[in-house]
């Protein structure tokens, strides 16, 4: 398994849970260049979805105008300490992942 | 059947559950190539949702009035309406002014946070669906750092 990109807070409360979830990825735009002069070919996550018991409780398509290491923070309703979220994510350039992460 | 044949059909059938894992894709349509490449945002509005946007109070924006530095701008979208399906930033000025759309499933709060670049001074707008309607909410940002590279 590739290795973990996302990093998942969950905090469940009051029968809601706040997620932030913070991704390390630099997402390269595509317009910037390189130390060579040449530009940088764009490379960034463009879909992010998460889902908690089987079902989708967010979802972000993204571009390149979000930040380096993209930041994303919601609510959703239910969730309980010590179940999974399921994130799931894509690349502009066809790579794609599932990561869980426990709600705390 | 011997074990090539064995090991490929488990391979095959892993790749369809993956498949059918990313599949539920209800809220939101995927990424959507016309709005996330247009290059003005009224080109990315119509992509997107196909309407123009109603100014509305009930859509809050929460950005900062003067971002030191354009390649990290915090910005939240908040809104009370119901029925809300999905949500989008937009960063006029920018190379590619549509920055992010949401799906917002039912259950879910529409109250989202995100940090996002922006190339100079320019209009933020946040648009809401709600109901088959558009809203939006617009507040200037001035960038004293631009944060798309070059």
């Amino acid at each position: 398994m590739a290795k973990k990109i996302f990093r998942v807070k969950a905090k469940a409360r009051g029968g809601k849970t706040a997620v932030k979830m913070m991704a390390k990825h630099n997402m390269d735009t595509g317009l910037q260049k390189g130390k060579d002069g040449n530009l940088i070919p764009a490379k960034f996550l463009d879909t992010v979805s998460v889902s908690h018991g089987g079902k989708v409780v967010f979802e972000a398509n993204l571009n390149t105008a979000i930040s380096k290491n993209p930041y994303l923070a919601f609510t959703f309703e239910g969730g309980a300490k010590g179940e999974e979220l399921t994130v799931a994510w894509s690349e502009n350039t066809g790579s794609t992942g599932t990561e869980t992460a426990a709600i705390k | 059947m011997n074990r090539r044949t064995v090991v490929k059909a488990i391979a095959a059938s892993g790749a369809l559950i993956g498949l059918g894992a990313m599949m539920p894709r209800v809220a939101v349509a995927a990424w959507n190539k016309d709005a996330f490449n247009a290059k003005s945002q009224a080109d990315a509005l119509n992509a997107l949702y196909g309407s123009a946007a109603e100014a509305s109070a009930d859509v809050m924006l929460k950005a900062p009035d003067i971002a030191e530095n354009g390649a990290v701008v915090p910005v939240s979208v908040e809104s009370k309406l119901a029925n809300i399906e999905s949500m989008a930033i937009f960063v006029e000025q920018n190379p590619t002014p549509l920055a992010a759309e949401f799906g917002i499933p039912a259950g879910t709060a529409a109250d989202v946070s995100t940090r996002v670049r922006m190339g100079k001074t320019t209009n933020v707008t946040a648009v809401v669906k709600a109901g088959g309607k558009t809203y939006s909410a617009t507040k200037e940002v001035k960038v004293t750092i631009g944060g798309c590279g070059g």
